[in-house]
């Protein structure tokens, strides 16, 4: 069975990628993408966690992991639809030029 | 002779004393309706006062007929309403009024002459603008008149009688655009306030000594047993008791308002008035006011007096009015303003009544202020008459022949003047003026008086027959065309005229009906008095007087007509006399020089004082209060301000900084956000380590 430093790594990279791609990239849906992955990084530290912990038959690992999917859909789903709303009004999606809650 | 009957007093109110307060009201009620009416409602205004007077002379009648219908059942009407105004505590102020002969024989007085007299304003006034305004005027001082008549409490009597010197001065300035006007209505106000500061005190003392301000109370009030003996127990200062002291306090203020000397020099003067007013205030009304209040207080001057003697009060008021009556006559001589001779004429009468006062008792004194009421008033209306139809003339020096023009007035001007000049039997002013000078005779402490009274009637008959040739005889002098005046102006005349003759028989020595009345003792017809040796004695000497006056008199100046230019027949014999009789003997300059220069030096010390003294605190005060103020201003701009707009600053400084966290790009907080989980991480790494 692969150690559980193994699955760690692959989630840092995963979360740096996505980290890397939101602080980049100028698309809104790009960032959104970015912020996914860094989501998703988490969920694997979940799940990897669960399972090497001294009870794995209990399913609380797992229950955080799809709490946290659900989550991270809803506020996928409030991002996208911001930046709809946000292309139809401005028509862009370029996120140097959304600045207008500048104090 | 005479029968005595026992008089019962009575003393519960009757239905028309209830009701007395209605005379000067209703007066007073039409000045204030008129006072509201607009300038052109000259008919209305004069309707409204003439029908308001003649409603308090029914009253004023009815009121008579009811005390003398008491009298002739024997019974002393005395009646009083008096009441409550102000209760402070145990003290109360109280007001109230009374019928009894003395008031109700002035009250018919009063009205009816001051009815003539409004009736002949609608015409002598017919002409002026303000037409309205004066009826206002003399509505409101007919009211106050009768106001100190029926007033039973002496603060009363004051406050109607402050209303008359205010509506005089009102009435003396009613041409107030003429300086002359103005200036007389100020001095008329100013003279007689003296007086009245002097009343004032004596109304405080009686007030104070007795506890009460009412005259009569049923045995309680000041002007009764009681209250007298008490005033007589205490003592003032230089061996007068308060009686005496606040008797002289009293006189003073009787003495400005009936232009005893020295305070007569304001009612000369008050002839720049309109002759109406002349005629109401000079004759029937305000100037009576004063003796009216000396014999309203004759109890109290009266009092202490032993059988047949006198009083010190009652002294000083014989003396004062017997040198009042000859100083004035003798001015009277070298004027030449009709009404001015008229006025001097009138403060001597007022002389004459104050002596007869003195000597002779409430009854002579008031006769000759009844009979002088009518002929006084019938001559100064006369005057007007004849000021009038000359056309604004009042110098005699301008006028002459005037019977040809104005026989009726010529008519009536005569029977007044005989009936001042006191000429024997058929005029009323022979009847009072007589029992003067039989008073006079018989008082008990000097025949000084009687002289002067005497020499006082020869100058009498003197200047009044001077001023009728002067006016009605000879040849006319002037450049008017004069006209007789209208009926409104005449008829009163007439009726006075009648008065003044028939009065007399009121009072003669043989039917005293008017000492009886006032004295509340029985008369009797009794023709024999007119055989008293002492009395065929008088007669003679009053037939003497008045042959001597007007005889040489008419030698002098009858029909003459002199030249208007040309100088008097006397100031052509005795000119320095002359000269100081024109000039009113210096009475105006010797109060320049006295009292006037003294307040103007007061004045000016009072000025300098403010200006220099209480004017040199003031800038103090105030140059310190604005170098305070200047310190403030200084710790507020440097130390306040300076502290609340550092901090000011210092939070928009922090305000900016905190702002331009606030950059609006999602990637910034989001770069900030990262930077965070990276400094929590490693916090997290070194903690679990160490």
């Amino acid at each position: 069975m692969t150690p559980l430093t193994g699955y760690l790594l692959v989630a840092a990279l995963l979360f740096a990628i996505g980290l890397a791609g939101a602080l980049t990239r100028r698309n809104a849906i790009l960032v959104l993408i970015g912020i996914e992955l860094m989501l998703n990084a988490a969920n694997l530290n979940l799940i990897a966690f669960w399972r090497y912990s001294p009870h794995p038959e209990a399913l609380t690992g797992m229950m955080f992991a799809i709490f946290s999917i659900a989550v991270a859909a809803a506020e996928a789903a409030v991002g996208l639809g911001l930046v709809i709303s946000i292309h139809r009004h401005a028509h862009t999606t370029d996120l140097d030029q959304m600045n207008r809650m500048k104090g | 002779m005479q029968e005595t009957i026992s008089f019962t007093p009575q003393i519960a109110p009757s239905a028309i004393t209830g009701i007395l307060w209605l005379i000067p009201a209703v007066p007073m009620l039409a000045a204030g309706v008129i006072a509201l009416l607009k300038q052109p409602k000259r008919k209305t205004a004069s309707t409204l006062a003439i029908g308001s007077l003649g409603f308090s002379l029914v009253l004023a009648l009815i009121a008579f007929a009811h005390v003398l219908s008491g009298w002739m059942n024997g019974q002393a009407v005395r009646e009083t309403v008096n009441f409550t105004w102000i209760q402070v505590g145990f003290s109360h102020v109280d007001l109230g009024w009374v019928l009894d002969p003395l008031s109700a024989i002035m009250l018919v007085m009063v009205t009816f002459v001051g009815l003539l007299i409004f009736i002949y304003s609608t015409g002598y006034m017919a002409h002026d603008e303000n037409y309205t305004r004066f009826f206002c005027f003399l509505s409101l001082f007919a009211g106050a008149m009768l106001g100190v008549v029926i007033a039973n409490s002496i603060l009363l009597l004051f406050m109607c009688w402050e209303l008359v010197g205010l509506t005089s001065y009102l009435l003396i300035g009613f041409w107030y655009f003429k300086p002359s006007a103005a200036a007389a209505a100020k001095k008329a106000f100013l003279t007689t306030r003296i007086g009245d500061v002097f009343f004032l005190l004596g109304i405080v003392w009686l007030f104070g000594q007795t506890g009460t301000l009412l005259f009569y109370n049923g045995g309680s009030g000041s002007m009764e047993l009681s209250a007298l003996t008490g005033l007589l127990q205490q003592h003032a200062a230089f061996g007068l008791t308060a009686a005496t002291a606040i008797g002289l306090l009293i006189f003073a203020g009787a003495a400005g308002k009936s232009g005893q000397f020295p305070l007569h020099v304001w009612l000369p003067d008050a002839m720049e008035g309109p002759t109406p007013v002349s005629a109401l205030i000079h004759a029937a009304t305000m100037v009576a006011a004063g003796v009216y209040l000396i014999a309203r207080v004759y109890p109290l001057m009266q009092a202490g007096a032993l059988a047949g003697g006198t009083t010190t009060s009652l002294t000083v008021v014989t003396w004062v009015g017997a040198f009042t009556a000859v100083f004035a006559a003798l001015i009277a001589v070298a004027q030449n303003d009709i009404k001015r001779i008229l006025a001097y004429s009138t403060v001597s009468q007022l002389g004459y009544m104050m002596a007869g006062l003195g000597m002779g008792g409430v009854a002579v004194g008031m006769f000759h202020l009844i009979t002088h009421a009518f002929f006084k008033a019938l001559l100064f209306m006369g005057a007007g008459s004849v000021i009038h139809g000359c056309h604004e003339e009042q110098d005699i020096r301008h006028m002459g022949g005037l019977k040809k023009y104005m026989p009726l007035t010529f008519a009536t001007y005569g029977i007044g003047m005989l009936a001042l000049c006191g000429v024997p039997i058929f005029f009323s002013g022979f009847w009072s003026k007589d029992g003067i000078l039989e008073a006079g005779k018989h008082w008990s402490v000097s025949s000084a008086p009687y002289y002067m009274l005497v020499f006082g009637a020869v100058l009498t008959a003197f200047y009044m027959t001077r001023q009728v040739s002067y006016v009605f005889f000879g040849a006319y002098r002037g450049h008017a065309h004069p006209h007789e005046s209208p009926k409104s102006m005449t008829t009163p005349l007439a009726i006075l005229a009648f008065f003044a003759i028939a009065l007399g028989a009121i009072g003669t020595p043989a039917w005293p009906w008017f000492s009886a009345f006032l004295g509340n003792r029985a008369s009797a017809l009794d023709l024999h008095a007119f055989a008293e040796p002492a009395w065929l004695m008088l007669l003679l000497t009053s037939c003497a007087i008045v042959a001597v006056g007007i005889g040489i008199s008419w030698w002098l100046y009858g029909s003459k007509s002199p030249a208007a230019t040309e100088p008097d027949v006397l100031e052509r014999a005795v000119p320095p006399i002359w000269a100081a009789l024109r000039d009113r003997l210096y009475m105006d300059e010797l109060y320049g020089v006295t009292v006037i220069a003294f307040y103007s030096w007061w004045a000016r010390v009072a000025d300098w004082l403010d200006r220099r003294v209480f004017g040199g605190i003031v800038s103090l005060v105030a140059w310190l209060f604005a170098l305070w103020a200047k310190l403030n201003r200084f710790l507020d701009t440097n130390v306040v301000d300076g502290t609340f707009d550092k901090s000011c600053e210092e939070i928009s400084t922090g305000g900016g900084l905190l702002s331009s966290l606030q950059s609006g790009r999602a990637q910034t907080y989001l770069r900030i956000l990262a930077l965070a989980v990276v400094a929590l991480a490693a916090i997290l790494i070194w903690s679990s380590r160490a």
